[in-house]
């Protein structure tokens, strides 16, 4: 079974089905999340980042979007029932038997959303109420899940402020009366109320400054290594993933390219996108004349080439990348490349 | 001789809650054919010294020089004419694009309004040259900004600042909403015409290592004031502001080698509507003193020729 796994991903394939079209925006991806550990999740704008994330929190908007197969376990316990698809417009009993199994699903998930699990958004603005006191919104989650009193409650609330850095004098103050970062870390407060033994994080730090982030990111990491929270870290900048995360898997297409340890992916990189990601990052310590950026775009996610997603940008294809999809394959212990070329990089 | 001439500007606000300082006492100029990087945290006034620079903000005081004649004081139909030779790159390719004009109409539009095509052929031909310019297929001509990603819609904007062959452009962070692969795309673009056109940038970010890559001088801001301004090689040798040092520090490096100490500032940058007459970093900087309460440094030269610094402090806190 899945041993001490806080989360376990199987093969997961998410479509956004429109009446135009099928995006098929994650395919085939499976990963691990074990306690204490921070996992990166590195792509482009598109790449199916956020979808991952909404698909384990059970937030996916359906319609559009359908799990077509795969499974999310999150401590041993499986959400994803697959069972039941209608498969025609008019086969309504197929449709019933669905409309039943969500609305379980759903019944499950609110007993663990954000007790076990939580996420955390880009956007700090966006996330809080704006009409309910921020003191509030942090009494709000621990009533839902935890049965203890209004003073009670409201203690914690305080406690969980002061341990991200806001004086509990500001309880009854609301959310545009604080800054981006504050705001930021009015979420994180939310987030850990119930102490989740996971955290979701979707860019928290994208729309903040650098000095702002370096010390939002400071503070994630101690509350991250004091409480054992493991988190998984979604973002767009490889720099964030060097400061902050244990692992990290990099993601492109809805595909997983590679994946691995911070020294697999950093020092001895081996998929070609993730070099490329590199070389198009303008460095501060060295001088170059030129950028090396890669050519082209994302495939259309609603037109997926068969065979290799990234062919038509890579600077090592060949014909056999032509021929049909690579698999993950393991390189070293832990380290996983989607390239048919992953193998014979390896000698060097 | 200098393109742009910069004296003592300043742009303020008037808000309900008092006079905001956007832009305070900014002094600087750029040689034909450089770039100079500004760089600093959101509200700190870089957009709208950029948008001052070409008067679409009128500034509340000071002069601007460009080409050696002052464009601050003069009327708009003297002006018409020396702002086609000076152009502007926008942050957002989202929302600065008319969602309801065709790509070859976006970059039609500046020649239309200056007049500068002769006929419906003369005008296909530019606009088609601008597009190959820039890197953009002519098949997409009759396609609008969202069939685009932002990529090429950076391109029609490109594009159109280039349409009347300037000589100056400001870029207000024409990178910062693409990711990182086509962001290196068009860093290149930028450069590449910069070297073939022997245009002028100012370059707006907040990202240092963009700045680094793209500037021959860099100046720093910090709630409308320069704090720093030098050659970039000499700012990233020889940091002198504590502000610099520590937004230098707090960028996240790719890599698991040589990681730089952080400096971490607290709190966040103050209120910019009527600022004490004091060093504005005064309260996040970990070097403060009393007389940085009490009073305001000025801009010197540092030992160093050419590198400017407000700090009380410059030759106490050089690095070894």
């Amino acid at each position: 079974m899945s041993g001490n796994k806080i989360l376990e991903v199987r093969d997961l394939v998410v479509h956004y089905e429109t009446d135009e079209a099928v995006t098929e925006a994650v395919n085939n991806v499976s990963f691990d999340v074990v306690p204490g550990e921070i996992l990166g999740i590195v792509g482009e704008t598109g790449a199916g980042k956020t979808t991952i994330g909404l698909s384990i929190m059970g937030l996916l908007p359906k319609p559009p979007s359908h799990v077509i197969q795969g499974s999310i376990r999150i401590n041993g316990k499986e959400f994803i029932d697959t069972r039941y698809e209608p498969k025609s417009f008019f086969n309504l009993a197929a449709k019933r038997m669905r409309k039943k199994t969500d609305r379980h699903i759903e019944k499950v998930y609110r007993t663990i959303r954000g007790k076990t699990i939580t996420m955390m958004f880009q956007d700090p603005m966006t996330a809080l109420n704006p009409v309910m006191y921020v003191g509030d919104q942090i009494v709000e989650v621990i009533k839902i899940h935890e049965n203890v009193s209004a003073a009670e409650a409201h203690k914690r609330a305080c406690d969980m402020l002061e341990m991200v850095g806001i004086s509990a004098s500001r309880f009854k103050e609301y959310p545009h009366q604080f800054s981006g970062g504050m705001k930021q870390r009015v979420v994180i407060a939310i987030a850990l109320a119930c102490r989740p033994d996971l955290i979701i994080a979707d860019e928290p730090t994208t729309a903040l400054d650098v000095t702002i982030q370096a010390q939002v990111l400071k503070m994630m990491k101690e509350l991250q290594e004091s409480l054992g929270t493991a988190m998984m870290f979604i973002t767009h900048d490889f720099g964030v993933v060097a400061e902050i995360c244990s692992k990290c898997m990099v993601v492109y297409a809805g595909e997983i390219v590679e994946s691995g340890t911070l020294e697999h992916i950093f020092e001895n990189t081996r998929h070609p996108y993730t070099k490329g990601l590199f070389n198009s990052l303008p460095n501060l310590d060295e001088d170059a004349d030129r950028l090396k950026p890669i050519l082209g775009l994302m495939p259309n996610p609603m037109d997926l080439p068969g065979y290799c997603s990234f062919y038509d940008r890579c600077e090592e294809r060949c014909d056999r990348c032509k021929e049909k999809n690579p698999k993950l394959i393991e390189v070293e212990p832990g380290h996983l490349v989607r390239c048919v070329h992953a193998k014979a990089m390896g000698v060097e | 001789m200098a393109l742009l001439e910069v004296k003592n500007l300043k742009k303020h606000f008037d808000t309900p809650s008092g006079r905001l300082h956007a832009v305070d006492d900014v002094t600087f100029s750029i040689e034909k054919g450089k770039t100079l990087g500004v760089v600093g945290e959101s509200g700190c006034g870089k957009s709208t010294l950029g948008k001052t620079l070409i008067r679409m903000e009128e500034a509340t005081d000071g002069e601007v020089f460009f080409d050696g004649k002052e464009i601050t004081g003069i009327t708009a139909r003297e002006y018409k004419p020396i702002r086609m030779r000076m152009q502007m790159i926008f942050q957002d390719p989202y929302s600065s694009l008319d969602p309801r004009m065709s790509v070859s109409a976006l970059i039609a539009e500046p020649i239309k309004t200056y007049r500068l095509a002769k006929s419906k052929k003369e005008l296909d031909d530019m606009v088609f040259e601008l597009m190959d310019t820039v890197g953009l297929a002519r098949r997409l001509a009759g396609v609008y900004p969202h069939e685009l990603d932002g990529g090429r819609r950076q391109r029609i904007g490109i594009a159109r600042a280039l349409s009347l062959n300037p000589e100056f452009i400001v870029c207000d962070e024409p990178v910062s909403a693409l990711d990182v692969s086509i962001q290196a795309q068009i860093l290149n673009l930028l450069m590449d015409l910069q070297q073939d056109k022997g245009l002028t940038y100012i370059f707006i970010t907040h990202d240092m290592s963009v700045v680094k890559h793209i500037s021959d001088e860099i100046c720093v801001m910090y709630l409308g004031q320069v704090v720093e301004f030098c050659k970039v090689s000499e700012l990233f040798r020889n940091t002198l502001h504590p502000y610099s040092m520590a937004l230098l520090s707090a960028i996240p490096t790719p890599s698991l080698r040589n990681r730089r100490k952080q400096i971490l500032l607290q709190g966040e940058i103050a209120s910019p509507i009527n600022p004490k007459k004091c060093c504005r970093f005064a309260k996040r900087c970990p070097h403060a003193t009393e007389q940085c309460h009490e009073n305001e440094p000025s801009l010197k030269e540092s030992s160093v020729k050419g590198h400017f610094v407000k700090c009380f402090y410059t030759e106490q806190l050089k690095q070894p």
